[in-house]
């Protein structure tokens, strides 16, 4: 995909036209340095989507930090996340597709890194949110597999040998290691440079600016290696990408993309959980649904629309695809709107907003059936509604959660814990800590999030759970009592 | 008179201050290098105003705007991408790329086991912290960290700066300063709390070991003989905190409530109450271990870990004048540390007498020579000449660095 050159020869053979797919690359093992880019032709589409499942696991993994979560959480959180979107099966494994989901791998970290070379904050970020899913991936590998993919590559470490070994053998043995196994325990001598991590928690023994690393310790040495190279790789992108700014079918994807660390990638919301529940929603409803089960910036919009009885454009399009999603039909919305709107008479209304309701329906105009505004969206949008957590002013979004989540349970302690993640500016966090808090009740606990610990990235997946949860307790109150 | 009026600092800058030495020092080499060339100095002006982001390309021309602006002091910063001075028309990103790493020791941070003097007051006999630190911090970096390179220059007034000239050194990123702060740092910032330096109940790490080993003679003559620390109540109730053994630490209370005893039988004291524990009892294992870890934290060194962890941080440069004290931040030889008294550091007006007593009327650009700032130059000078020959070397050998 970035050698032109490569590609020619395609053209000049006869009459060709198609582009044939080069599968140049093999992948001999599941752990991958990205040393080599991909080589290789790439359909726009399969470029955008395997940047994207890989992104929805980085985006995770950045949430997980934020809500320190532990390593152990954060781990079987991630590993259930990559079995959904970007599986990446061992060499062993019967039936997998191995080389297409290591392509698929391969493929969508160069992507992103052209999606997130472009400055310094997302650089650092992806190099650690890289990192820790290499992380998980080298512990879950298998012990053999990995072993050969260590042989693979020189990683300019130099063995201890026995003398040297002997001669430090009070050294080495008071930093960790039990007497009884120090005999058969090997160990590596690379500068402390490459291990931080251990010298930062005095876990090594140094020497002379050489650090002693146990063959425990050994993946430090992997992890901090596959950092630097990749910090260095990012800044060499950086600097080709001016070159690329004229090839307009990516940058919109790229774009898109360095948005994406903003808010978690979002689900297409667009089944209707009036289908699930076997109950459709009705204009009247909306107050109650409102109060119990809305995300803030939801709730927001309604609390405003009752109170002023208007709603500005932004406001009515963000919300009544909200509505329309979450189930409301075309009638009911006219409805729901028309009596919100009641100091207006019939005709203003059917001349200024029943058009625009039909056709975020999809009855008018284009007849496009618009889906409903996702996280990412309502956070990069101007802040009018906007989210709160990222729109309202501090002491304001204090005394609106307040206010709003008090009666379902919030405490000022934990209010200090969201007011934090939001200093933090990790908006959708505090969003899934208070989905969390406020649903302790059903059961939630924390780090579970919406749902196998996946963190809020649209409304209506914050509505959606919220309804399925309560219609859950229902059933089994139901259950008792009868 | 003023002991540092601007008079003072004029001649004191024109005739005795070594600008060939410093920019030796800062460049590694006898021609202007980028290490010079782009790095920052600052000036501090009188009435706290500091003019950041000034370069120079040599030596003369580094001398002739001091002289112009005439500076209470000037502090070094970092080498940038690209010549500080040029940094709003420079292409591309301008940021640190080297620095010698740097340590701050300060007396203000041995406040709480000092009872000599307190805040910005020094005495000879609390300059022993400053020695005993001096010494553990030498031996560290060269031993473990493996630098050669190592500059110690007296601050002018309570503390001691340390720079490190060594390649690697000057190429360590802010994190990777981090960690080596972190590895030199034993002592809790919150005093109330206990050392947490083992894995366990194991022994201490090799690293620690060789330092206590100096250190608990250190311990014995300054803590319990000279600062007499646990004389006081406060002083032997804060030592009790650290007894992790309540049996002992309920005898001890008793026992020295009310009666006064000095520090070196407090911890006689202390030692038989670890007898009592049987050979090879948990008890007495412990026990053992919390005086190693004591001793530490009265003795080891307190760093002010905010000098050393970013590139970008100026420190104060060797030779300049306290303005307090009027005494010249001199190089101090770590191998005779314990000598060094902080009284006997020549103050800018003691030179400038014994520049007027040499009969010569002429102003000379090194006129250093001919006072006791000598020696200290000449310690630079040698300094710098072990920097330059290593410089020469790497550039005429295989590369060696890693």
């Amino acid at each position: 995909m970035f050698k032109i050159e490569e590609r020619s020869s395609v053209f000049e053979g006869k009459d060709k036209i198609q582009v044939e797919l080069h599968r140049g690359v093999k992948y001999p093992h599941r752990l991958n340095f990205y040393d080599k880019p991909p080589l290789y032709d790439v359909s726009i589409e399969e470029f955008e989507t395997s940047a994207l499942d890989r992104l929805r696991i980085l985006a995770e993994i950045e949430s997980s930090a934020a809500r320190n979560r532990t390593w152990e959480e954060t781990k079987t959180v991630t590993a259930t996340q990559c079995e959904k979107y970007l599986p990446l099966k061992s060499s062993t494994a019967v039936g997998a597709d191995r080389e297409s989901q290591r392509r698929t791998d391969h493929l969508g970290h160069f992507v992103l890194r052209l999606a997130f070379c472009r400055s310094e904050e997302l650089r650092r970020r992806f190099v650690k949110a890289e990192t820790t899913l290499f992380k998980v991936r080298y512990e879950s590998d298998d012990s053999t597999e990995r072993e050969q993919f260590l042989s693979s590559r020189d990683f300019n470490w130099i063995a201890v040998d026995k003398t040297e070994k002997d001669k430090y053998r009070q050294d080495l043995s008071s930093y960790q290691g039990r007497a009884d196994t120090f005999e058969s325990d090997k160990y590596y001598k690379v500068r402390w440079t490459r291990v931080p991590d251990l010298v930062d928690k005095r876990k090594v023994f140094l020497k002379g600016g050489w650090a002693y690393v146990p063959s425990r310790e050994q993946s430090s040495i992997v992890y901090q290696e596959f950092e630097t190279r990749l910090e260095k790789d990012l800044l060499v992108t950086a600097r080709s990408m001016p070159r690329l700014d004229e090839d307009t079918r990516l940058v919109g994807i790229l774009d898109n993309l360095s948005t994406g660390f903003l808010a978690g990638v979002s689900s297409e919301w667009s089944a209707a959980p009036a289908d699930a529940n076997g109950e459709a929603i009705r204009a009247e409803m909306v107050d109650e649904l409102a109060a119990k089960h809305f995300p803030m910036c939801m709730r927001n919009s309604h609390q405003r629309l009752r109170k002023d009885h208007r709603l500005n454009h932004f406001g009515r399009l963000q919300y009544g695809l909200f509505l329309k999603v979450l189930g409301l039909s075309v009638e009911e919305a006219i409805i729901f709107w028309r009596k919100s709107f009641d100091r207006i008479n019939d005709d203003t209304f059917n001349k200024m907003y029943k058009y625009n309701i039909r056709h975020s329906y999809g009855l008018e105009g284009k007849r496009a059936n618009y889906p409903a505004k996702n996280c990412q969206q309502i956070l990069t949008s101007g802040g009018d509604p906007g989210c709160p957590y990222r729109h309202f002013s501090q002491e304001n979004l204090q005394s609106a959660l307040l206010s709003t989540y008090g009666p379902l349970g919030l405490t000022s302690t934990d209010l200090y814990e969201v007011m934090n993640t939001v200093k933090g500016q990790h908006f959708h966090v505090a969003c899934t800590r208070v989905f969390e808090m406020t649903h302790a009740a059903s059961g939630v606990k924390k780090g579970e999030g919406v749902g196998g610990g996946e963190s809020v990235t649209h409304p209506n997946q914050y509505a959606a759970r919220s309804m399925e949860l309560s219609k859950v307790q229902e059933e089994k109150a139901a259950m008792i009592l009868t | 008179m003023d002991k540092t009026s601007p008079e003072i600092m004029l001649a004191f800058y024109r005739r005795l201050y070594p600008f060939k030495s410093i920019f030796h020092w800062l460049n590694h080499k006898p021609t202007p290098d980028h290490l010079f060339v782009n790095r920052e100095i600052a000036f501090n002006l009188p009435g706290e105003v500091i003019i950041r982001y000034n370069s120079f390309n040599d030596h003369d021309e580094f001398k002739k705007q001091v002289c112009k602006l005439n500076p209470t002091r000037f502090e070094i910063g970092p080498v940038y991408t690209s010549r500080p001075r040029d940094r709003k028309t420079a292409r591309g990103a301008f940021n640190p790329t080297q620095r010698e790493l740097v340590f701050d020791i300060d007396m203000t941070d041995y406040d709480p086991v000092r009872t000599c003097c307190s805040d910005a007051d020094i005495c000879k006999r609390c300059w022993s912290f400053i020695s005993a630190a001096v010494r553990v911090l030498d031996t560290a970096i060269r031993e473990q960290f493996g630098y050669e390179h190592l500059l110690w220059v007296y601050s002018g007034r309570r503390g001691i700066h340390l720079w490190i000239s060594d390649n690697e050194a000057m190429g360590l990123t802010d994190e990777q300063r981090k960690v080596i702060v972190n590895w030199l740092t034993v002592v809790p910032k919150d005093e109330s709390k206990r050392l947490n330096v083992r894995f366990g109940s194991r022994a201490l790490p090799a690293s620690l070991q060789t330092s206590l080993d100096h250190l608990a003679v250190v311990f014995s003559e300054l803590i319990l003989d000279d600062q007499d620390c646990f004389a006081s109540e406060a002083g032997y109730q804060a030592l009790l905190n650290l007894i992790p053994d309540s049996r002992v630490v309920d005898t001890l209370q008793s026992k020295w409530s009310g009666t006064s005893s000095s520090s070196q039988e407090k911890w006689k004291d202390l030692k038989t109450q670890i007898k009592s524990y049987k050979k090879g009892t948990p008890q007495r294992a412990a026990l053992a271990a919390a005086m190693e870890d004591i001793i530490l934290q009265y003795t080891y060194p307190r760093l002010d870990e905010n000098v050393s962890k970013k590139r970008n941080h100026l420190l104060k440069a060797p030779f300049c004048v306290h303005p307090k004290t009027g005494r010249v931040c001199v190089p101090v030889d770590p191998a005779r540390i314990e000598e060094f008294d902080p009284e006997t550091v020549p103050t800018v007006t003691q030179l400038l007498k014994e520049l007027d007593a040499v009969a010569e009327s002429a102003e000379h650009h090194s006129d250093w020579e001919r006072t006791s700032l000598k020696p200290y130059v000449d310690m630079l000078d040698k300094h710098n000449l072990a920097i330059m020959d290593q410089v020469r070397k790497e550039k005429g050998g295989p590369d060696m660095t890693w």
